[in-house]
């Protein structure tokens, strides 16, 4: 018998429950527009993900540390990891009176798994059986027992999937969503620690304002008197109502700012390793990188990288050199995995490989590295083309594409020409979703088309395991294959740069470098 | 009179069609594929991209596209956005603001403009006149952003006298510092023209017969001297009101205003024509009708000037 959640919050130090009581000061936080309207499964950006986490609750929530507790479910318990049973608590309600049932869950995953409602989050019920991205076609793993409890069927084993639970294409929907979803997107109704004020409260490019949802019975009880989320344009304006005292909260630090916001909010100030991981990715057929020769040109470009010196001067320390593929955030992080020494700048092993992988075939042409740039890429780009150049003495350049969906469409129809920018940010706090999307064999993410069946195994072989640290010491195998292969070489770890105003305090950042808004008090 | 009109209004179907026809080619022409942007760093599913791409036309030949596009204006349904809203909501809550702040941008340079220069151009080669050309030469040769960051930080973090963005607070006095800003470059002109335009007409042939009639110094420069002068002014202040609304793309940015401008400059960055196409048309109405009001004013400043 395997408990995924534990059922009590842990009492580390940085768990947080007010000391000073709850208080009834109105906070105001940073956010940008929704993508789209506000449902679960078509929310795939921070704007609209950060109101759905304070208006939804899940089966599970994460705390600070990225552990997960249960929030809606009283269990979910399997013997196999492939079948599992959800219990829900009782007597959980939507705001709007509905009860929260097992219905309420798998209606919600099923529209978001449907082929034809199109929604941006669909590949997160791929592992459930039923699932198919070809046809419309119900997810059959799905069966609801009785009123709190449902049964999973996931399509092979995978032990971390109760961990996935408290992202939010998994929240439940009241019947009402279904009779005209997008009406429902503009005025959502959900069962989490706030609700919108009124009807009409999401002012579109301006802001939407939560209240206290009085009937949320969970861990996660507000301890103000609401959360205004206001819509920003630029961070640097954000910036300077942060410092007037007309925003409470900034998840975000403008780069003008790197170099002085640590002096300018002293310790209002955060700076922490967050779950976004960087690189670049060098793909599979591009020549002189596959095979033996492309083994050693990949070392040798990786061990040219100056990543700390980048670090320090384009990121201000707002950025921590990678040691592995994944974060340290992230629950069986290690920063000693055999391989890892790739990632330390050598000038001389750099030179040594690359001779060696010239022996084989005789390099010729430009390295290059693809960004879009509207993202603001091109300080680091340069200066890691730079210090590939002047070490590898190689021509070595950055390769601008002038808008996101530009870059994007050229990685997806694999057009792009040299290596490109890659960037991931954890859905849930686990290995394997730093992992399985970006290097198994056709995954959805795997722009590079990198293909090991050993890694593919191990990755298979740890989402069955019977225990996460089981799982974790596969996970760990499988990042030593990549530190050989390279598919794409690690730069560093972006971490969570922002600050509060001075009228709030228990200001803390999630794991996934979201403010915990709920626990901030404000008189 | 009515005939001048309605000729001048007719005039503007072509240029409605012909500049819905080019700013659609040209959002059409962006290289990249919009829908695949919205999966972000992740990528998207081909099959709901595919779905996405046909919800908006998006996966038909170009012409057709316009053609629909025409097709749901004639019905006032300007398309949706990726969001799902009409565009037409969209432009309702952009424009009203973006409105506010450019007449209040276009009042403050009308003025300020006009009654400095007015007094710069009767004094002409004085220290006044010598100051005022250098501030407005200072202010031509800095950009808006620059203005714009270093007004911001000053009067809304540094002094605090107020909040250094707007967001959804839109009033008179949350305007008042974006609208300076907006309107300050063009200030300078006006105030540069009108100088000039005074300081000619002081020396000319009417304005000398007006004080030999023995009128009083007070009637000749306003309604002599100023009347005549006033031409070139009024000609920039009307064009200038489409290039306000244009123009505070930047400013709006700046002060986080949730006007045209940045709805516009986020449409373009997402490639969503209906959208861009429809927000730029406006745009151009609002440019032709301007001059159309520029060309009528004439006829009350300068008697020779009728309209038949």
């Amino acid at each position: 018998m395997l408990t995924a959640c534990s059922d009590s919050p842990s009492d580390t130090e940085s768990s947080s429950s007010s000391s000073d009581g709850a208080s009834s000061g109105i906070v105001s936080a940073w956010g940008s527009e929704p993508q789209n309207p506000l449902i679960p499964t078509n929310t795939s950006e921070v704007g609209g993900g950060k109101i759905l986490d304070l208006i939804y609750a899940g089966l599970v929530y994460y705390d600070a540390d990225g552990a997960a507790h249960n929030e809606v479910a009283e269990s979910i318990e399997t013997e196999d990891a492939q079948n599992y049973t959800v219990t829900l608590k009782a007597d959980q309600t939507f705001t709007n009176g509905d009860p929260v049932t097992a219905q309420s869950f798998v209606d919600a995953w099923n529209y978001g798994a449907l082929l034809s409602n199109a929604q941006l989050g669909s590949y997160f019920f791929d592992d459930i059986e039923g699932f198919s991205y070809d046809v419309d076609s119900p997810l059959t793993g799905l069966v609801v027992v009785d009123d709190t409890t449902f049964t999973v069927k996931l399509l092979q084993p995978e032990s971390d999937w109760p961990l996935r639970l408290g992202y939010s294409a998994f929240y439940p929907l009241p019947a009402v969503a279904f009779e005209d979803i997008a009406a429902f997107g503009e005025n959502p109704i959900g069962n989490g620690s706030y609700k919108l004020a009124e009807e009409g409260s999401w002012e579109h490019n301006v802001g939407i304002s939560l209240i206290p949802n009085p009937d949320y019975t969970g861990d996660r009880v507000a301890q103000n008197g609401g959360v205004d989320i206001k819509f920003y344009e630029t961070l640097d304006g954000a910036y300077n109502d942060l410092l007037a005292d007309q925003l409470d909260v900034l998840d975000s630090i403008p780069d003008s700012a790197y170099s002085t916001f640590q002096d300018e909010l002293g310790d209002r100030a955060v700076n922490q390793p967050a779950a976004i991981f960087q690189s670049f990715t060098i793909p599979q057929g591009l020549a002189h990188f596959s095979g033996d020769e492309g083994k050693l040109r990949r070392q040798a470009i990786s061990k040219a990288i100056n990543r700390e010196e980048i670090t320090d001067a384009i990121f201000q320390g707002t950025r921590t050199p990678a040691s592995d593929f994944t974060s340290p955030v992230i629950d069986g992080w290690s920063d000693a995995i055999e391989g890892s020494e790739v990632l330390a700048f050598d000038e001389e092993g750099a030179q040594d490989l690359w001779a060696q992988a010239d022996a084989i075939s005789p390099w010729e042409g430009t390295f290059t590295i693809g960004y879009n740039s509207d993202g603001g890429h091109q300080a680091w780009v340069d200066a890691v083309t730079n210090s590939i150049k002047n070490t590898l003495g190689i021509e070595a350049q950055g390769n601008p594409i002038p808008t996101f969906a530009d870059f994007r469409t050229q990685v997806t129809g694999r057009t792009i020409a040299g290596a490109f920018r890659t960037g991931w940010q954890f859905d849930y706090p686990s290995l394997y979703n730093g992992l399985a999307p970006l290097y198994v064999t056709g995954a959805g993410s795997n722009d590079g088309d990198y293909s090991s069946p050993e890694f593919d195994a191990l990755l298979k072989e740890g989402a069955a395991a019977k225990s996460v640290e089981d799982a974790n010491a596969l996970f760990e195998q499988a990042e030593e294959i990549l530190f050989q292969d390279l598919p794409a070489i690690p730069l560093w770890y972006a971490n969570v740069t922002g600050g509060s105003s001075t009228l709030v305090d228990n200001v803390e950042f999630g794991w996934n470098s979201v403010p915990l808004l709920y626990q901030v008090t404000k008189d | 009179m009515a005939w001048y009109i309605g000729r001048r209004v007719l005039q503007m179907i072509p240029v409605f069609l012909g500049a819905t026809l080019l700013i659609y080619a040209m959002v059409f022409a962006l290289p990249g594929d919009p829908v695949l942007a919205l999966g972000g760093d992740r990528g998207l599913n081909p099959a709901v991209a595919e779905q996405i791409r046909a919800e908006f036309n998006l996966d038909k030949p170009f012409i057709v596209q316009y053609l629909l596009y025409l097709k749901g204006i004639l019905t006032l349904d300007f398309g949706t956005t990726f969001s799902g809203r009409e565009v037409i909501d969209v432009m309702g809550e952009a424009f009203p603001v973006t409105f506010k702040l450019a007449i209040m941008a276009l009042v403050f340079e009308g003025f300020f403009g006009i009654v400095l220069g007015l007094v710069a151009g009767l004094r002409k080669g004085g220290f006044f006149d010598a100051t005022v050309l250098l501030v407005s030469l200072l202010v031509i040769a800095l950009p808006t952003f620059v203005i714009g960051f270093v007004v911001q930080f000053i009067v809304g973090v540094k002094l605090r006298w107020l909040p250094p963005t707007v967001g959804g607070d839109v009033s008179f006095q949350t305007l008042l510092m974006p609208a300076i800003v907006l309107g300050a470059v063009s200030f300078a002109y006006v105030l540069r023209l009108t100088r000039t335009s005074v300081s000619e007409n002081l020396t000319a042939d009417f304005v000398r017969t007006a004080t030999a009639k023995g009128l009083s110094r007070n009637r000749v420069v306003t309604v002599h001297v100023l009347r005549n002068s006033l031409i070139p002014v009024v000609t920039f202040l009307g064009s200038d009101l489409g290039g306000l609304m244009a123009g505070a793309i930047v400013t709006e940015g700046i002060f986080n205003i949730p006007g045209v401008g940045n709805t516009l400059y986020k449409a373009i960055q997402q490639g969503q024509a209906p959208t861009v196409v429809s927000l730029v048309t406006v745009l151009v109405v609002v440019y032709i009708v301007a001059n159309l009001f520029v060309d009528l004013l004439y006829a009350a400043l300068d008697p020779r000037i009728r309209y038949a």
